[in-house]
Formats: structure tokens, sequence, C-alpha cells
């Protein structure tokens, strides 16, 4: 059923009262060279019945393997009720509704998750989200040259520790607004940045971003960073973990006076991994930098009986009323994604946020130490991790995890094509929903992968 | 009819302009406009030191019904502003010619000065705006 109101006849009055032909001459104004063409590549429509057997076919591709795979997407236990309030009726949309007279259980969860979200990251401000941490790292970019106001540079510092597909989104979304972005090598040893490896006296730049923990899970040294780009004039970005932040300081308070802005990917909090998406991005900031922030905000008022009310408010940042000059072009949030985080966060609580960051930041240890056992297996990076670790291996990777996948098991994110020197390095993550006997018979299928491949350095060819 | 003091200098798009004693110019918007406007919510004001264009905007007046730049009424330096409007925007609705001015100029020339509207050229201007 076609989702339009209109009438053939209706459609036919309405050009004849205007006295055009057909709602093809309502376009005749547009050059044809600026017109799109249509999409050759895209096949025709299907029927419901026809996406839900192709989406089925493709969901079960995904299979149900032992995961030790992390690198920016987190499987968290989801208590059953996060999904069963989300998706009861008065929450289940697919649009957020924003109607302070019609909405207000909608707009009081969004005030709700904005008041948790600033609490998670020690900041005064947060929006009612974005639509992934990735993007929300780019628009944390672009706000952060903007409400500068001691240098005019649009240079901006992103360490080679901050996750690739953030830094390869952050270029796409912000590389044709006349901003520069420049990397920042990492150590070796460590894997993180070493604050004494940054220059005295570098060239102007408008912004910083520290990554926590950063993309090999190492934890980075964020209160000399943050000080080193604040006494030259930058401000700073935090991009976090936000499972991490219930362990870890928030970046309110990193350094003498804490970062400007703080962003990530909230899917951690009461989100499926889902094939990747939809998940949704969080952005906080001080309170003086509010007015260059994008995105929806919720705030709390009294209406004009003196009650409680929740509304969008600080509007004027946004598209609808200052057009071009508006803080971004996104006027939404993941409204849904958020409800579920919000409603998650409500149910763990502070100290359940904390005993899951601590049951998944020893789980990783325990994996780390038990895969370091094994012959020809070490940690590649000696600073404290979080959930994440990298490990290096004396033998092609790739046959090794062709191995794991014939067992249903994922082993991690192989490093090698995002950094060459790190051929062979294996990113492993372990959560809060692996067990002592999970982590075990992952790491006695690698041993005896390991031990196989040894063995098999015959002079005789084994028969395939 | 709004108040249009006699001894300032106008644009089409409501900013006033003083001359002062030092070399340098005051500007602010004019009653009318804040009178459109209705109660502000925040003034955002140019860095002191920052090289203006004429026209160029260069300030936001944000009320409850609208966020408007302000486009500086010469080309020149702004040598000082109106800070105190970050915790008092009212004060542009309270007393626009006065208290509520936002920032202060040194023209890189001072003839464009003649090119800006007089009161009476200014009155016209509303004048014709209302029709």
């Amino acid at each position: 059923m076609p989702f339009i109101p209109h009438t053939d006849a209706e459609v036919r009055d309405m050009l004849q009262a205007i006295g055009v032909q057909s709602i093809e001459d309502l376009f005749d104004e547009i050059p044809a060279e600026l017109r799109s063409k249509p999409l050759q590549a895209i096949p025709e429509g299907l029927s419901e019945m026809e996406v839900t057997q192709l989406m089925t076919a493709r969901a079960r591709q995904d299979g149900t393997p032992l995961s030790f795979l992390g690198a920016g997407a987190y499987e968290h236990h989801i208590p059953a009720a996060v999904w069963e309030i989300t998706t009861r009726g008065e929450f289940y949309t697919a649009y957020t509704p924003y109607q302070a007279e019609a909405s207000q259980g909608t707009l009081q969860l969004l005030y709700e998750y904005q008041t948790m979200m600033s609490g998670l990251n020690g900041l005064a401000v947060s929006n009612a989200s974005l639509y992934d941490g990735a993007s929300a790292l780019a628009e944390a970019v672009l706000m952060a040259v903007r409400a500068n106001r001691t240098s005019k540079s649009r240079r901006v510092l992103i360490p080679r520790t901050v996750h690739p597909h953030y830094r390869k989104t952050v270029r796409t979304l912000v590389g044709n607004q006349g901003i520069e972005l420049e990397e920042l090598d990492y150590d070796r040893v460590g894997g993180h940045i070493d604050p004494a490896s940054l220059p005295e006296t570098p060239e102007e730049f408008a912004a910083l971003v520290i990554p926590q923990p950063n993309f090999f899970g190492v934890l980075e040294e964020v209160d000399a960073l943050t000080d080193w780009a604040h006494d030259r004039g930058a401000l700073v970005i935090a991009a976090v973990n936000p499972t991490a932040l219930a362990l870890l300081a928030p970046p309110g308070q990193w350094g003498a006076t804490g970062v400007d802005i703080a962003c990530g990917e909230g899917q951690p909090l009461g989100i499926p991994l889902s094939s990747g998406g939809p998940y949704f991005g969080f952005l906080c900031c001080r309170q003086e930098h509010v007015r260059q922030m994008p995105g929806r905000i919720i705030g709390r008022t009294v209406d004009v009986d003196g009650k409680t009310g929740f509304t969008l408010t600080l509007q004027a940042r946004e598209q609808h009323i200052r057009r071009s000059k508006a803080t971004s072009n996104i006027c939404t949030n993941q409204g849904l994604m958020v409800t579920a985080s919000t409603i998650y966060m409500a149910l763990m609580g502070a100290e359940g946020l904390e005993r899951v960051a601590a049951a998944s930041h020893a789980n990783a240890r325990s994996l780390v130490q038990r895969l370091s056992a094994l012959d020809g297996v070490a940690p590649e990076f000696d600073r404290p991790t979080f959930h994440e670790a990298v490990m290096r291996f004396d033998a092609p990777l790739a046959d090794i995890e062709r191995s794991l996948t014939v067992r249903n098991v994922l082993g991690g994110y192989s490093l090698g094509a995002d950094y060459p020197e790190l051929e062979n390095c294996l990113l492993v993550c372990a959560t809060e929903t692996k067990t002592e006997g999970d982590i075990a018979s992952y790491v006695d299928l690698l041993g005896q992968i390991l031990t196989k491949r040894r063995d098999a350095k015959c002079p005789v060819q084994p028969k395939m | 009819m709004s108040n249009v003091p006699a001894d300032l200098k106008y644009t089409k798009s409501h900013e006033w302009v003083r001359m002062e004693d030092d070399g340098t110019v005051t500007v602010g918007i004019t009653e009318h406009a804040q009178d459109l406007l209705g109660d502000m919510v925040f003034v955002e004001v140019p860095e002191v030191g920052r090289t203006l264009e004429a026209a160029e905007a260069c300030a936001v007046v944000e009320s409850v019904k609208a966020a408007s730049d302000v486009y500086s009424p010469l080309a020149g330096e702004v040598t000082a502003s109106n800070e105190a409007l970050a915790d008092s925007p009212e004060t542009v609705n309270q007393d626009p010619f006065g208290a509520g001015w936002l920032m202060r100029i040194k023209p890189s020339d001072p003839g464009e000065l003649d090119q800006l509207l007089d009161a009476a050229g200014y009155e016209a201007h509303l004048a014709a705006e209302e029709h």
C-alpha cells in the first residue's frame, strides 16, 4: 500500500487549479543536467514477505559464534526488560515526536538520558544523541573549531589510536569544510600517545582528540594530554567508551580543568550488535560551549500553571531557525536507541554499570593472561587496558582466523589492514558475557591450531 | 514610531553607529530592531582584535522569537565588545542606544561613515519597510 494520501483524481484537480499538465512540469525550472538520473543499480521493490525472507537469510549468515570481537561494537548482556519496555506502544515510533503539547513522555525520557550522560561524562550538558559514535566525533571536531575563541586555527590533531573507521568518517564529514586533520603517531611499546613525545611548541591547532580507552584497548594518559592541549590554547575532545566511564575518571575531570567536549558510541548501553546498527552517538560539553553544540536538546521548565514540563530548548542553534549558519544539519536524534539505553542505564544503576565494567576488565585480563601462555602469542603493548588488548602472533593470522571460523569462534579483529606495522596482530575483547569456560575453550582451540601448524611443518605435504 | 536619535548614523539592516572622540565608533541595534525581535535571551559579540569587512555578520542577537545576525556597518578592527550582555541580554531591549551597545570598531576608512544613513534617512527607510 502506498502511503500517499492523495488519489489520482485529487492530484489532477490540484494540477488543473494551478494550470499545469503534470507533476513533472512543476520541476521544469531545474536544468536537466542538475536532475538526478534514475538509479540503475537499484533493483525492483520487494514485497514484505520477500523482504522478511531475505533479511532472515542474511541474519542467519551472522550465525551465533563465540565472539571475542570488539573493535568499537561490544557484546554486553541486555536485561530482557530493556527492549520489552522500549517496544511498548508509548515509546515505539519510527520518528521521535518532539511536540511539547503531545509528547511529554518522550521528552522526559530524553531529558533523563541527557542527565545520565552528563553524569557519566562529568560535563554540564548533553544533547539528545546523534547518529553514531563516528559521526558524533565528526560533529565534535566541527564544534571545537567553532567554539575555540582563542585560536583561529582550523587544524585538529587526531591520534592514530582513534578507531580507524572514526578517522575515516571524520575525514569524510569535515574534509571539505576547510578543516585540516593531522594524525599523531603512537608509542610502539605502550600503544598509547606518549605525552613526552609531543612538541613543546607545536604549530597552532584548534583541538586535540583523546580516545579513552583507545582503539587498542589501551588507557591513554588523559590528564597530561588534556593539559598539554589546553596550555597551547586548544580545546580537548574526548572520544570515550561509556561502559569504561563507570570505572575511569570522567572526561569532565581530566587534567586541571577537564575536557571541553566528550563523545562516543552509545551501543554498549543496551543496544544489540545487529550486524552493525542502528546505534547512537552521544555528545556532551561544558556549559560555555552549549550554543555551539549540534543536535536536539531537551530542557525542563514550568508551564503557565507552574507545573513541570519538558520541551526542546536552545533551538536557535538549529537549521530550522539558523538556516545555513546552524551548528549542524542534524535535526533529530536516535530516539528509539536512546530509549533503550536510558532504560538500560536506569535498570543497571551506577553500581550495575560499574560491575559490568569491572567484570569485563577482569575477563579481558584473564583472556590476555591465558593467551600469553601459548607458544607464539604475546601482548603487543605494555600499558594497562580496559576490556580489549592487542596480541601478536608469530604465524600468519589469516590462516589461524580461518581455522577459528570453522570452529564457530570469532577470535578478534585483525589489525594488519588498518595498521601495516601490526601485521599478524589481533585485537581481542572479553566483556562480562564471557565465562571462564568460554575463555578456556577459545584459548584451548587456539593452542590446538597453533600446535597443529607447527607439527605440519614436515617434508611431506599433508593430503587434503 | 520608535525613537531614532538624531546624533547617530544608521544602516538599512537596523544597526546604529555613534562616532566617539577617540576615532572609534560604537555599534548597536536600533530600538526598532529590538522591538521586532522581542525579549533577548542571548547576545554573542565579536572578539576584540577581530578584523571586520563592511556588512560582515559579526554578532548574533537571539530572542524568544528568532536568532539574527548583526552586520558590521563598516570595515575596521573590533576594539571593545560589550561582554556584560552575556549575563544580561535584556539590556539590549531596555537601553538599545546606551548600555545595550554591542561593540566598538576602529574604522579602517572613516570615509565609509558618510555612506551610512542619517536619522532622517533611517526614518524614511522604516516608513518604506512598513509598506
